[in-house]
Protein backbone atom coordinates (compact mmCIF):
# COMPACT_ATOMS: atom_id res chain seq x y z
CA UNK A 1 0.00 0.00 0.00
CA UNK A 2 2.60 2.48 1.09
CA UNK A 3 4.52 1.88 -2.11
CA UNK A 4 1.44 2.54 -4.22
CA UNK A 5 0.89 5.86 -2.53
CA UNK A 6 4.50 6.82 -3.08
CA UNK A 7 4.38 6.07 -6.78
CA UNK A 8 1.19 8.04 -7.15
CA UNK A 9 2.74 10.91 -5.29
CA UNK A 10 5.79 10.86 -7.55
CA UNK A 11 3.64 10.85 -10.67
CA UNK A 12 1.46 13.73 -9.46
CA UNK A 13 4.32 15.90 -8.24
CA UNK A 14 6.34 15.17 -11.37
CA UNK A 15 3.48 16.18 -13.62
CA UNK A 16 2.77 19.34 -11.62
CA UNK A 17 6.44 20.33 -11.41
CA UNK A 18 6.97 19.89 -15.15
CA UNK A 19 3.83 21.88 -15.88
CA UNK A 20 4.94 24.78 -13.68
CA UNK A 21 8.47 24.63 -15.00
CA UNK A 22 7.24 24.68 -18.56
CA UNK A 23 4.92 27.65 -17.93
CA UNK A 24 7.68 29.66 -16.28
CA UNK A 25 10.14 28.82 -19.05
CA UNK A 26 7.62 29.33 -21.84
CA UNK A 27 8.35 33.01 -22.68
CA UNK A 28 11.99 32.09 -23.30
CA UNK A 29 11.03 29.06 -25.36
CA UNK A 30 8.59 31.17 -27.35
CA UNK A 31 11.29 33.74 -28.00
CA UNK A 32 13.67 31.05 -29.26
CA UNK A 33 10.97 29.58 -31.53
CA UNK A 34 10.06 33.01 -32.88
CA UNK A 35 13.69 33.67 -33.70
CA UNK A 36 13.50 30.87 -36.28
CA UNK A 37 10.34 32.17 -37.95
CA UNK A 38 9.93 34.52 -40.86
CA UNK A 39 8.63 37.96 -39.87
CA UNK A 40 5.31 36.99 -41.42
CA UNK A 41 5.02 33.81 -39.35
CA UNK A 42 6.04 35.70 -36.24
CA UNK A 43 2.96 37.93 -36.55
CA UNK A 44 0.59 35.18 -37.69
CA UNK A 45 -2.65 34.45 -35.85
CA UNK A 46 -3.27 31.73 -34.88
CA UNK A 47 0.37 31.35 -33.96
CA UNK A 48 2.18 28.28 -35.20
CA UNK A 49 4.14 26.44 -32.55
CA UNK A 50 6.33 24.05 -34.48
CA UNK A 51 4.98 23.71 -38.00
CA UNK A 52 6.24 26.87 -39.58
CA UNK A 53 8.91 27.52 -42.13
CA UNK A 54 12.10 27.23 -40.05
CA UNK A 55 14.73 29.72 -41.05
CA UNK A 56 18.00 31.03 -39.65
CA UNK A 57 17.94 34.17 -41.75
CA UNK A 58 17.13 36.35 -38.72
CA UNK A 59 20.40 35.36 -37.15
CA UNK A 60 22.21 36.16 -40.36
CA UNK A 61 20.48 39.55 -40.51
CA UNK A 62 21.31 40.37 -36.91
CA UNK A 63 24.87 39.29 -37.56
CA UNK A 64 25.06 41.35 -40.72
CA UNK A 65 24.18 44.47 -38.88
CA UNK A 66 27.76 44.27 -37.73
CA UNK A 67 26.85 46.32 -34.70
CA UNK A 68 25.64 43.14 -33.01
CA UNK A 69 29.19 41.82 -32.72
CA UNK A 70 30.34 45.24 -31.64
CA UNK A 71 27.86 45.28 -28.75
CA UNK A 72 28.55 41.67 -27.84
CA UNK A 73 32.25 42.48 -27.56
CA UNK A 74 31.36 45.48 -25.40
CA UNK A 75 29.29 43.23 -23.14
CA UNK A 76 32.12 40.73 -22.81
CA UNK A 77 34.71 43.42 -22.11
CA UNK A 78 32.57 45.37 -19.67
CA UNK A 79 31.28 42.38 -17.72
CA UNK A 80 34.60 40.55 -17.85
CA UNK A 81 36.91 43.38 -16.90
CA UNK A 82 34.63 44.81 -14.23
CA UNK A 83 34.50 41.35 -12.65
CA UNK A 84 38.26 40.86 -12.87
CA UNK A 85 39.07 44.22 -11.35
CA UNK A 86 36.51 43.68 -8.59
CA UNK A 87 38.18 40.35 -7.83
CA UNK A 88 41.63 41.94 -7.65
CA UNK A 89 40.37 44.39 -5.05
CA UNK A 90 38.08 42.00 -3.22
CA UNK A 91 40.24 38.89 -2.80
CA UNK A 92 42.80 40.58 -0.52
CA UNK A 93 40.04 42.31 1.42
CA UNK A 94 38.00 39.13 1.92
CA UNK A 95 41.11 37.14 2.75
CA UNK A 96 42.08 39.65 5.39
CA UNK A 97 38.64 39.72 6.99
CA UNK A 98 38.23 35.95 6.95
CA UNK A 99 41.66 35.00 8.28
CA UNK A 100 42.71 37.99 10.34
CA UNK A 101 39.42 39.29 11.71
CA UNK A 102 39.42 42.19 14.12
CA UNK A 103 36.72 43.62 16.32
CA UNK A 104 35.60 45.85 13.49
CA UNK A 105 35.40 43.19 10.78
CA UNK A 106 31.69 42.65 11.20
CA UNK A 107 30.96 46.37 11.05
CA UNK A 108 33.07 46.75 7.93
CA UNK A 109 31.24 43.88 6.23
CA UNK A 110 27.85 45.29 7.07
CA UNK A 111 28.91 48.75 5.99
CA UNK A 112 30.04 47.35 2.62
CA UNK A 113 26.70 45.64 2.29
CA UNK A 114 24.89 48.89 3.01
CA UNK A 115 26.68 50.65 0.12
CA UNK A 116 25.02 48.13 -2.19
CA UNK A 117 21.65 49.31 -0.94
CA UNK A 118 22.03 52.85 -2.13
CA UNK A 119 19.62 53.19 -5.06
CA UNK A 120 21.65 53.97 -8.18
CA UNK A 121 19.12 56.64 -9.12
CA UNK A 122 20.13 58.55 -5.97
CA UNK A 123 23.54 59.23 -7.45
CA UNK A 124 22.58 59.32 -11.12
CA UNK A 125 22.93 63.10 -11.33
CA UNK A 126 26.46 63.48 -9.93
CA UNK A 127 27.76 60.41 -11.77
CA UNK A 128 26.30 61.69 -15.03
CA UNK A 129 27.87 65.13 -14.54
CA UNK A 130 31.24 63.72 -13.48
CA UNK A 131 31.23 61.42 -16.50
CA UNK A 132 30.26 64.28 -18.79
CA UNK A 133 33.06 66.49 -17.49
CA UNK A 134 35.69 63.75 -17.71
CA UNK A 135 34.54 62.55 -21.13
CA UNK A 136 33.52 59.17 -19.74
CA UNK A 137 29.99 59.15 -21.16
CA UNK A 138 29.60 56.30 -23.63
CA UNK A 139 33.02 54.90 -22.78
CA UNK A 140 33.79 51.31 -21.86
CA UNK A 141 36.18 52.42 -19.13
CA UNK A 142 33.43 54.41 -17.47
CA UNK A 143 31.02 51.50 -17.47
CA UNK A 144 33.67 49.05 -16.29
CA UNK A 145 34.49 51.36 -13.41
CA UNK A 146 30.94 51.86 -12.24
CA UNK A 147 29.88 48.22 -12.59
CA UNK A 148 33.02 47.17 -10.74
CA UNK A 149 32.19 49.46 -7.81
CA UNK A 150 28.55 48.50 -7.89
CA UNK A 151 29.34 44.79 -7.60
CA UNK A 152 32.32 45.08 -5.26
CA UNK A 153 30.28 44.62 -2.06
CA UNK A 154 28.72 41.41 -3.41
CA UNK A 155 32.11 40.09 -4.49
CA UNK A 156 33.67 40.79 -1.09
CA UNK A 157 30.74 39.17 0.67
CA UNK A 158 30.69 36.04 -1.44
CA UNK A 159 34.44 35.56 -1.14
CA UNK A 160 34.25 36.18 2.58
CA UNK A 161 31.62 33.46 3.06
CA UNK A 162 33.72 31.04 0.99
CA UNK A 163 36.99 31.83 2.76
CA UNK A 164 35.25 31.52 6.08
CA UNK A 165 34.52 27.88 5.32
CA UNK A 166 38.16 26.96 4.84
CA UNK A 167 39.15 25.26 8.10
CA UNK A 168 41.64 27.32 10.08
CA UNK A 169 43.38 24.20 11.39
CA UNK A 170 44.85 23.51 8.00
CA UNK A 171 46.43 26.93 7.91
CA UNK A 172 47.82 26.50 11.37
CA UNK A 173 49.24 23.12 10.44
CA UNK A 174 50.94 24.67 7.43
CA UNK A 175 52.31 27.45 9.60
CA UNK A 176 53.64 24.95 12.11
CA UNK A 177 55.45 23.22 9.28
CA UNK A 178 57.18 26.52 8.68
CA UNK A 179 55.24 27.73 5.65
CA UNK A 180 55.54 31.47 5.01
CA UNK A 181 52.47 33.54 4.26
CA UNK A 182 53.32 33.50 0.57
CA UNK A 183 53.65 29.73 0.48
CA UNK A 184 50.55 29.34 2.59
CA UNK A 185 48.64 31.43 0.07
CA UNK A 186 49.85 29.58 -3.00
CA UNK A 187 49.97 25.97 -1.82
CA UNK A 188 47.28 25.74 0.82
CA UNK A 189 44.69 28.44 0.35
CA UNK A 190 44.48 28.82 -3.40
CA UNK A 191 43.58 25.21 -4.21
CA UNK A 192 40.87 25.24 -1.57
CA UNK A 193 39.57 28.62 -2.63
CA UNK A 194 39.35 28.01 -6.37
CA UNK A 195 35.73 26.75 -6.42
CA UNK A 196 34.63 29.78 -4.42
CA UNK A 197 36.62 32.17 -6.59
CA UNK A 198 35.19 30.63 -9.74
CA UNK A 199 31.58 30.82 -8.67
CA UNK A 200 31.99 34.37 -7.39
CA UNK A 201 33.38 35.43 -10.75
CA UNK A 202 30.64 33.60 -12.57
CA UNK A 203 27.78 35.20 -10.67
CA UNK A 204 29.26 38.67 -10.92
CA UNK A 205 29.91 38.29 -14.60
CA UNK A 206 26.22 37.47 -15.00
CA UNK A 207 25.11 40.41 -12.87
CA UNK A 208 27.34 42.79 -14.84
CA UNK A 209 26.20 41.32 -18.16
CA UNK A 210 22.55 41.99 -17.29
CA UNK A 211 23.02 45.37 -15.58
CA UNK A 212 20.63 47.77 -17.24
CA UNK A 213 20.51 50.99 -15.22
CA UNK A 214 23.98 52.43 -15.68
CA UNK A 215 24.44 50.94 -19.12
CA UNK A 216 21.20 52.50 -20.38
CA UNK A 217 21.96 55.89 -18.83
CA UNK A 218 25.67 56.19 -19.48
CA UNK A 219 26.13 54.67 -22.91
CA UNK A 220 24.49 55.19 -26.27
CA UNK A 221 26.47 53.69 -29.11
CA UNK A 222 30.23 53.29 -28.93
CA UNK A 223 30.38 51.58 -25.54
CA UNK A 224 26.84 50.24 -25.52
CA UNK A 225 26.60 46.60 -24.37
CA UNK A 226 23.83 44.19 -25.39
CA UNK A 227 21.34 45.53 -22.84
CA UNK A 228 21.37 48.86 -24.69
CA UNK A 229 21.50 47.22 -28.13
CA UNK A 230 18.31 45.28 -27.35
CA UNK A 231 16.65 48.43 -25.99
CA UNK A 232 17.12 49.99 -29.44
CA UNK A 233 14.54 47.49 -30.70
CA UNK A 234 11.89 49.19 -28.58
CA UNK A 235 11.19 51.95 -31.09
CA UNK A 236 7.95 51.11 -32.89
CA UNK A 237 9.26 51.82 -36.39
CA UNK A 238 12.14 49.37 -36.05
CA UNK A 239 10.11 46.54 -34.64
CA UNK A 240 10.65 43.15 -36.19
CA UNK A 241 9.65 40.36 -33.87
CA UNK A 242 11.68 37.59 -35.42
CA UNK A 243 14.81 39.73 -35.49
CA UNK A 244 14.15 41.02 -31.99
CA UNK A 245 13.87 37.38 -30.89
CA UNK A 246 17.05 36.34 -32.66
CA UNK A 247 19.02 39.24 -31.19
CA UNK A 248 17.55 38.56 -27.75
CA UNK A 249 18.36 34.86 -27.95
CA UNK A 250 21.95 35.66 -28.84
CA UNK A 251 22.11 38.21 -26.02
CA UNK A 252 20.91 35.90 -23.26
CA UNK A 253 22.27 32.52 -24.42
CA UNK A 254 25.77 32.86 -22.91
CA UNK A 255 24.61 33.92 -19.45
CA UNK A 256 21.72 31.47 -19.46
CA UNK A 257 24.25 28.66 -19.79
CA UNK A 258 26.61 30.21 -17.25
CA UNK A 259 23.71 30.94 -14.95
CA UNK A 260 22.56 27.35 -14.91
CA UNK A 261 26.00 26.39 -13.65
CA UNK A 262 25.94 29.01 -10.92
CA UNK A 263 22.44 28.45 -9.54
CA UNK A 264 23.70 27.23 -6.16
CA UNK A 265 25.94 30.24 -5.73
CA UNK A 266 23.12 32.54 -6.69
CA UNK A 267 21.44 32.09 -3.32
CA UNK A 268 24.61 32.67 -1.38
CA UNK A 269 25.63 35.66 -3.46
CA UNK A 270 22.35 37.48 -3.41
CA UNK A 271 21.35 36.87 0.18
CA UNK A 272 24.78 37.76 1.56
CA UNK A 273 24.89 34.46 3.38
CA UNK A 274 21.57 35.07 5.11
CA UNK A 275 20.21 31.87 3.50
CA UNK A 276 22.48 28.95 2.86
CA UNK B 1 55.44 40.14 16.78
CA UNK B 2 54.12 37.86 14.12
CA UNK B 3 50.56 38.74 14.88
CA UNK B 4 51.28 42.45 14.71
CA UNK B 5 52.84 41.91 11.33
CA UNK B 6 49.80 39.92 10.22
CA UNK B 7 47.49 42.65 11.45
CA UNK B 8 49.38 45.23 9.45
CA UNK B 9 49.29 43.04 6.36
CA UNK B 10 45.60 42.36 6.87
CA UNK B 11 44.86 46.04 7.17
CA UNK B 12 46.76 46.98 4.04
CA UNK B 13 44.99 44.24 2.11
CA UNK B 14 41.64 45.53 3.26
CA UNK B 15 42.40 49.16 2.58
CA UNK B 16 41.84 49.39 -1.20
CA UNK B 17 38.34 47.94 -1.02
CA UNK B 18 37.35 50.11 1.93
CA UNK B 19 38.79 53.31 0.47
CA UNK B 20 37.16 52.75 -2.94
CA UNK B 21 33.76 51.94 -1.49
CA UNK B 22 34.03 54.88 0.87
CA UNK B 23 34.71 57.28 -2.01
CA UNK B 24 31.96 55.63 -4.06
CA UNK B 25 29.53 56.16 -1.22
CA UNK B 26 30.50 59.62 -0.03
CA UNK B 27 31.48 61.67 -3.08
CA UNK B 28 28.39 61.22 -5.28
CA UNK B 29 26.09 61.41 -2.29
CA UNK B 30 27.69 64.65 -1.08
CA UNK B 31 27.32 66.05 -4.58
CA UNK B 32 23.67 65.02 -4.66
CA UNK B 33 23.11 66.80 -1.37
CA UNK B 34 24.87 69.90 -2.69
CA UNK B 35 22.96 69.95 -6.00
CA UNK B 36 19.67 69.43 -4.20
CA UNK B 37 20.02 72.89 -2.63
CA UNK B 38 20.66 74.62 -5.95
CA UNK B 39 18.54 75.96 -8.71
CA UNK B 40 20.48 74.22 -11.46
CA UNK B 41 19.24 73.39 -14.93
CA UNK B 42 21.58 72.17 -17.65
CA UNK B 43 19.46 73.87 -20.30
CA UNK B 44 19.78 77.15 -18.47
CA UNK B 45 23.50 77.37 -17.64
CA UNK B 46 24.92 80.18 -15.55
CA UNK B 47 21.79 80.63 -13.44
CA UNK B 48 22.83 78.34 -10.59
CA UNK B 49 21.81 79.77 -7.25
CA UNK B 50 21.29 78.55 -3.72
CA UNK B 51 17.61 77.90 -2.99
CA UNK B 52 17.73 75.97 0.29
CA UNK B 53 14.96 73.40 0.58
CA UNK B 54 13.02 74.78 -2.36
CA UNK B 55 13.74 71.72 -4.53
CA UNK B 56 12.48 69.37 -1.84
CA UNK B 57 9.34 71.41 -1.39
CA UNK B 58 8.82 71.36 -5.13
CA UNK B 59 9.60 67.67 -5.54
CA UNK B 60 7.49 66.47 -2.62
CA UNK B 61 4.45 68.58 -3.53
CA UNK B 62 4.65 67.79 -7.24
CA UNK B 63 1.60 65.68 -8.17
CA UNK B 64 4.00 63.54 -10.20
CA UNK B 65 5.79 62.57 -6.99
CA UNK B 66 2.62 61.34 -5.32
CA UNK B 67 1.65 59.43 -8.45
CA UNK B 68 5.08 57.85 -8.76
CA UNK B 69 5.25 57.05 -5.05
CA UNK B 70 1.91 55.30 -5.39
CA UNK B 71 3.10 53.43 -8.49
CA UNK B 72 6.31 52.43 -6.74
CA UNK B 73 4.42 51.06 -3.74
CA UNK B 74 1.91 49.21 -5.93
CA UNK B 75 4.70 47.77 -8.07
CA UNK B 76 6.86 46.65 -5.14
CA UNK B 77 3.90 45.33 -3.13
CA UNK B 78 2.33 43.43 -6.00
CA UNK B 79 5.55 41.84 -7.19
CA UNK B 80 6.39 40.81 -3.63
CA UNK B 81 2.93 39.32 -3.19
CA UNK B 82 3.00 37.45 -6.49
CA UNK B 83 6.52 36.10 -6.18
CA UNK B 84 6.00 34.86 -2.63
CA UNK B 85 2.49 33.48 -3.09
CA UNK B 86 3.68 31.58 -6.17
CA UNK B 87 7.19 30.97 -4.92
CA UNK B 88 6.11 29.00 -1.85
CA UNK B 89 4.04 26.41 -3.77
CA UNK B 90 6.62 26.10 -6.54
CA UNK B 91 9.40 25.61 -3.99
CA UNK B 92 7.29 23.04 -2.13
CA UNK B 93 6.69 21.26 -5.41
CA UNK B 94 10.38 21.16 -6.29
CA UNK B 95 11.07 19.77 -2.82
CA UNK B 96 8.93 16.72 -3.68
CA UNK B 97 10.27 13.61 -5.37
CA UNK B 98 10.14 14.72 -8.99
CA UNK B 99 11.47 12.82 -11.99
CA UNK B 100 13.86 15.05 -13.94
CA UNK B 101 14.09 17.57 -11.13
CA UNK B 102 17.31 19.07 -12.46
CA UNK B 103 15.73 20.01 -15.76
CA UNK B 104 12.63 21.44 -14.08
CA UNK B 105 14.82 23.51 -11.79
CA UNK B 106 16.76 24.88 -14.76
CA UNK B 107 13.51 25.92 -16.43
CA UNK B 108 12.24 27.61 -13.28
CA UNK B 109 15.45 29.54 -12.69
CA UNK B 110 15.98 30.64 -16.30
CA UNK B 111 14.01 33.93 -16.23
CA UNK B 112 16.37 35.33 -13.61
CA UNK B 113 19.23 35.26 -16.08
CA UNK B 114 17.41 37.09 -18.85
CA UNK B 115 18.52 40.71 -19.10
CA UNK B 116 15.73 43.16 -18.18
CA UNK B 117 15.56 44.79 -21.60
CA UNK B 118 15.04 41.40 -23.25
CA UNK B 119 12.33 40.21 -20.86
CA UNK B 120 10.46 43.48 -21.15
CA UNK B 121 10.48 43.59 -24.95
CA UNK B 122 9.68 39.90 -25.40
CA UNK B 123 6.71 40.15 -23.04
CA UNK B 124 5.51 43.42 -24.47
CA UNK B 125 5.60 42.28 -28.10
CA UNK B 126 5.48 38.52 -28.42
CA UNK B 127 3.09 37.88 -25.54
CA UNK B 128 1.15 41.05 -24.72
CA UNK B 129 0.63 42.60 -28.11
CA UNK B 130 -3.12 43.36 -28.33
CA UNK B 131 -3.53 41.90 -31.84
CA UNK B 132 -0.77 39.43 -32.63
CA UNK B 133 0.42 38.57 -29.15
CA UNK B 134 0.08 35.06 -27.79
CA UNK B 135 -2.13 36.22 -24.90
CA UNK B 136 -4.52 37.89 -27.33
CA UNK B 137 -4.82 34.60 -29.22
CA UNK B 138 -5.40 32.67 -25.96
CA UNK B 139 -8.08 35.15 -24.88
CA UNK B 140 -9.91 34.83 -28.20
CA UNK B 141 -9.56 31.05 -27.99
CA UNK B 142 -11.71 31.00 -24.84
CA UNK B 143 -14.05 33.65 -26.22
CA UNK B 144 -12.73 36.68 -24.33
CA UNK B 145 -11.90 40.11 -25.65
CA UNK B 146 -8.08 40.49 -25.78
CA UNK B 147 -6.65 43.01 -23.34
CA UNK B 148 -4.65 45.94 -24.67
CA UNK B 149 -2.21 45.50 -21.80
CA UNK B 150 -0.08 48.60 -22.18
CA UNK B 151 -3.05 50.92 -22.68
CA UNK B 152 -5.67 49.49 -20.37
CA UNK B 153 -3.52 48.12 -17.55
CA UNK B 154 0.02 49.38 -18.11
CA UNK B 155 1.18 49.14 -14.50
CA UNK B 156 -0.23 45.64 -14.19
CA UNK B 157 1.62 44.64 -17.35
CA UNK B 158 4.90 45.87 -15.84
CA UNK B 159 4.05 44.05 -12.60
CA UNK B 160 3.60 40.79 -14.52
CA UNK B 161 6.92 41.16 -16.32
CA UNK B 162 8.86 42.02 -13.18
CA UNK B 163 7.16 39.23 -11.23
CA UNK B 164 8.23 36.75 -13.88
CA UNK B 165 11.81 37.95 -13.50
CA UNK B 166 11.82 37.67 -9.71
CA UNK B 167 9.78 34.48 -9.20
CA UNK B 168 12.89 32.32 -9.74
CA UNK B 169 14.79 34.21 -7.05
CA UNK B 170 12.04 33.74 -4.46
CA UNK B 171 11.58 30.10 -5.43
CA UNK B 172 15.27 29.31 -5.29
CA UNK B 173 15.76 30.85 -1.85
CA UNK B 174 12.66 29.19 -0.43
CA UNK B 175 13.74 25.87 -1.95
CA UNK B 176 17.19 26.18 -0.41
CA UNK B 177 15.57 26.84 2.95
CA UNK B 178 13.16 23.91 2.56
CA UNK B 179 15.99 21.56 1.81
CA UNK B 180 17.66 22.49 5.07
CA UNK B 181 14.49 21.63 6.97
CA UNK B 182 15.10 18.60 9.08
CA UNK B 183 13.55 15.62 7.30
CA UNK B 184 13.24 13.80 10.61
CA UNK B 185 11.12 16.54 12.03
CA UNK B 186 8.67 16.23 9.19
CA UNK B 187 8.65 12.44 9.42
CA UNK B 188 8.05 12.57 13.14
CA UNK B 189 5.09 14.85 12.57
CA UNK B 190 3.72 12.48 9.95
CA UNK B 191 4.17 9.52 12.28
CA UNK B 192 2.22 11.40 14.92
CA UNK B 193 -0.60 11.45 12.43
CA UNK B 194 -0.24 15.05 11.37
CA UNK B 195 -1.91 15.73 8.05
CA UNK B 196 0.09 17.28 5.25
CA UNK B 197 -1.76 20.55 5.79
CA UNK B 198 -0.97 20.84 9.47
CA UNK B 199 2.64 19.80 8.87
CA UNK B 200 2.80 22.71 6.45
CA UNK B 201 1.18 25.19 8.83
CA UNK B 202 3.00 24.23 12.00
CA UNK B 203 6.40 23.09 10.76
CA UNK B 204 7.17 24.19 7.21
CA UNK B 205 5.72 27.68 7.29
CA UNK B 206 7.42 28.79 10.52
CA UNK B 207 10.66 27.44 9.09
CA UNK B 208 10.12 29.59 5.99
CA UNK B 209 9.46 32.77 7.95
CA UNK B 210 13.07 33.88 7.88
CA UNK B 211 13.83 33.13 4.23
CA UNK B 212 10.58 34.88 3.30
CA UNK B 213 11.74 37.93 5.22
CA UNK B 214 15.03 37.82 3.38
CA UNK B 215 13.25 37.54 0.03
CA UNK B 216 11.02 40.49 0.89
CA UNK B 217 13.89 42.71 1.92
CA UNK B 218 16.25 41.90 -0.93
CA UNK B 219 13.56 42.04 -3.58
CA UNK B 220 12.37 45.36 -2.17
CA UNK B 221 15.81 46.87 -2.56
CA UNK B 222 15.93 45.89 -6.22
CA UNK B 223 12.25 46.54 -6.94
CA UNK B 224 12.41 50.09 -5.57
CA UNK B 225 14.68 50.92 -8.50
CA UNK B 226 13.02 49.05 -11.37
CA UNK B 227 14.02 51.07 -14.40
CA UNK B 228 14.90 49.25 -17.62
CA UNK B 229 11.55 47.46 -17.87
CA UNK B 230 9.73 50.80 -17.78
CA UNK B 231 12.28 52.52 -19.99
CA UNK B 232 11.85 50.12 -22.92
CA UNK B 233 8.11 49.45 -22.69
CA UNK B 234 6.11 52.49 -21.62
CA UNK B 235 8.56 55.31 -21.00
CA UNK B 236 6.58 55.99 -17.82
CA UNK B 237 3.27 56.47 -19.61
CA UNK B 238 0.55 56.67 -20.59
CA UNK B 239 0.54 59.91 -18.62
CA UNK B 240 2.24 59.03 -15.36
CA UNK B 241 0.62 55.62 -15.03
CA UNK B 242 3.85 53.62 -15.00
CA UNK B 243 6.25 56.25 -13.68
CA UNK B 244 7.91 55.05 -10.50
CA UNK B 245 10.25 57.14 -8.38
CA UNK B 246 13.37 55.89 -10.15
CA UNK B 247 11.91 56.73 -13.54
CA UNK B 248 10.64 60.12 -12.36
CA UNK B 249 14.10 61.11 -11.15
CA UNK B 250 15.65 59.84 -14.37
CA UNK B 251 13.30 61.92 -16.48
CA UNK B 252 13.88 65.02 -14.38
CA UNK B 253 17.63 64.58 -14.64
CA UNK B 254 18.23 63.38 -18.18
CA UNK B 255 15.10 64.49 -20.01
CA UNK B 256 14.32 67.84 -18.40
CA UNK B 257 17.91 68.38 -17.22
CA UNK B 258 16.63 69.78 -13.92
CA UNK B 259 19.65 68.83 -11.82
CA UNK B 260 18.50 70.49 -8.60
CA UNK B 261 15.10 68.89 -8.55
CA UNK B 262 16.35 65.46 -9.61
CA UNK B 263 18.94 65.55 -6.85
CA UNK B 264 16.28 66.30 -4.27
CA UNK B 265 14.31 63.34 -5.65
CA UNK B 266 17.42 61.18 -5.54
CA UNK B 267 17.82 61.90 -1.84
CA UNK B 268 14.19 61.00 -1.22
CA UNK B 269 14.86 57.66 -2.96
CA UNK B 270 17.96 57.12 -0.82
CA UNK B 271 15.96 57.73 2.35
CA UNK B 272 13.27 55.24 1.29
CA UNK B 273 15.87 52.60 0.41
CA UNK B 274 17.68 53.17 3.69
CA UNK B 275 14.59 52.40 5.69
CA UNK B 276 14.48 48.97 4.04
CA UNK B 277 18.23 48.51 4.22
CA UNK B 278 18.18 49.16 7.95
CA UNK B 279 16.10 46.05 8.54
CA UNK B 280 18.04 43.90 6.07
CA UNK B 281 21.40 44.78 7.59
CA UNK B 282 20.07 43.87 11.03
CA UNK B 283 18.88 40.45 9.86
CA UNK B 284 22.11 39.69 8.03
CA UNK B 285 24.14 40.95 10.97
CA UNK B 286 22.30 38.68 13.38
CA UNK B 287 23.01 35.78 11.06
CA UNK B 288 26.70 36.64 10.95
CA UNK B 289 26.99 35.94 14.65
CA UNK B 290 25.38 32.54 14.51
Amino acid sequence: MARMVTIRRVVVSTAAAWLFGFLIFFPILWMILTSFKTELDAFATPPSFLFFHWTTENYATVQERSDYIHHAINSILIAGLSTLIAMLIAVPAAWSMAFAPTKRTKDILLWMLSTKMMPPVGVLVPIYLIYRDFGLLDSRAGLIFILCLGNLPIVVWMLFTYFKEIPKDILEAARMDGATIGRELIYVLTPMAIPGLASTMLLNFILAWNEAFWTLNLSTLEAAPLTVFIASYSSPEGLFWAKLSAASTLAIAPVLVLGWFSQRQLVRGLTFGAVK
Amino acid sequence: MATQQTQLLARSLLAPAVVLLFIWMIVPLAMTVYFSTLHYNLLDPGTESFVGFENFRYFLTDPAFLASLRNTLVLVGSVLGITILLGVPVALLLDQPVVGLNIVRLMVIAPFFVMPTVSALIWKNLLMHPVSGLFAWLFRLVGLEPIDWFNDAPLFAIILIVSWQWLPFATLILLTALQSLDEEQKEAAEMDGARAWSTFIYITLPHLARPITVVILIETIFLLTVFAEIFVTTGGGPGLQTTNIAFLIYSQALVQYDIGNASAGGLVAVVIANIVAFFLVRIVGRNLEA
